[in-house]
């Protein structure tokens, strides 16, 4: 079946921790399809109680941005500070904010 | 101290100690073949797969042999541990059924006994979660999640394979027909199975075959696979596993097994 591992697309798996927590990126996979990747997800990531929810996503599916454009992506936002809350100082006798 | 005359408590005893031991036999032996194919299997997600069905599986094995071995020592005196039954035993003396010892001679051998097995394995332990005896319950409540699971992994690959290519169908109905033989075996009653019956600790076999029977020809629908006609083998005098007769290919799979802990005895680590 060698000539078969070649065929099976890659599957990136992302699991929940626990309720309340977003699913993480935690590595990716081989598998025939959707249903059989995410059995090789529950049997690869969570035997040891990693988590309570499992998303797979077809590697090909996921559009990324390339390395190359880092700084254009990136980099205008390294001297925009006042785009972070703690930026302002809020007034004394504001409330409810 | 309980009398060796056939009182009626030894009776059942000796029953429990007897189903333990054919229920951990199973569980053992099924855990090996699997863990035959540990660094073997087609591929590597499905080689992590197999491994934690194995674990499960010779986890379930523990906890039955152990329980067998103690409750033989309130009969006997004499305490067999669970590596004492698992590696000191000769091949006549298990008495698992034959299904979970034939060999995996491809992939689909292994997939079409593992939904064999883990589709009547799945039907005893959710029996057995109501059983009287607190321990056969308490081993269930935990086995059932799990061979639920496994019950699972090997009809997805029924499908997959019964429902693929013409070669990956042609070696699931050969496979079928290879292991349908061993099929009856697993709803046999005895005279074990009548008194745990009979005390409400286990059911009666016969009585898991209707859900098993809908498990499988559901599984094997979706697959476009059909049930092979093929006669049930009956062992030597009509004996078979749960009576210590098996097939060919067991003595090899025990001398694997076996070896080491004969060799070096009391080996751990």
């Amino acid at each position: 079946m060698s000539e078969r591992m070649d065929d099976w697309p890659l599957w990136e798996v992302f699991v929940r921790a626990r309720r309340g927590l977003s699913h993480v990126h935690v590595g990716s996979l081989h598998a025939a399809d959707a249903e059989h990747a995410l059995r090789n997800a529950r049997d690869l990531y969570t035997r040891r109680q990693e988590g309570v929810s499992v998303w797979v996503v077809p590697a090909a599916r996921i559009t990324a941005s390339a390395p190359e454009e880092k700084g254009a992506f990136f980099d205008p936002a390294d001297d925009k500070v006042y785009r972070h809350p703690t930026f302002y100082t809020v007034p004394e006798g504001v409330e409810h904010l | 101290m309980r009398d060796e005359t056939g009182s009626p408590a030894a009776a059942v005893d000796t029953a429990v100690a007897a189903y333990a031991l054919r229920l951990g036999d199973d569980a053992l032996i099924a855990s090996h073949r699997l863990a035959e194919l540990v660094a073997r299997a087609p591929q590597l997600e499905e080689d992590v797969a197999l491994s934690n069905i194995s674990l499960d599986l010779l986890g379930q094995a523990r906890s039955l042999l152990s329980y067998a071995g103690r409750t033989e020592e309130q009969l006997t005196g004499v305490l067999r541990t669970e590596d004492d039954l698992a590696y000191l035993r000769d091949e006549a003396q298990f008495v698992n059924c034959r299904l979970v010892e034939l060999p995996n001679t491809d992939f689909a051998y292994t997939v079409v006994r593992q939904m064999l097995f883990s589709g009547y394995a799945f039907e005893l332990y959710s029996a057995l979660t109501r059983s009287a005896d607190e321990t056969f319950a308490g081993i269930a409540g935990k086995a059932v999640k799990e061979v639920s699971y496994h019950r699972d992994h090997a009809a997805q690959w029924a499908v997959r394979l019964g429902d693929g290519t013409g070669e990956s169908s042609g070696r699931m109905a050969s496979a079928l027909e290879a292991a349908w033989p061993y099929v009856d075996e697993l709803f046999a009653g005895d005279d074990v199975t009548r008194i745990i019956a009979g005390a409400g600790i286990g059911p009666d076999p016969a009585d898991l075959r209707p859900a098993w029977d809908a498990f499988v020809d559901g599984a094997l629908a979706e697959a476009e696979l059909r049930r092979p006609q093929v006669p049930a083998v009956t062992g030597l005098a009509g004996m078979g596993g749960r009576d210590g007769v098996h097939t060919e290919a067991f003595g090899y799979l025990l001398a694997e097994m076996q070896h080491l802990h004969r060799s070096h005895p009391g080996a751990a680590w």
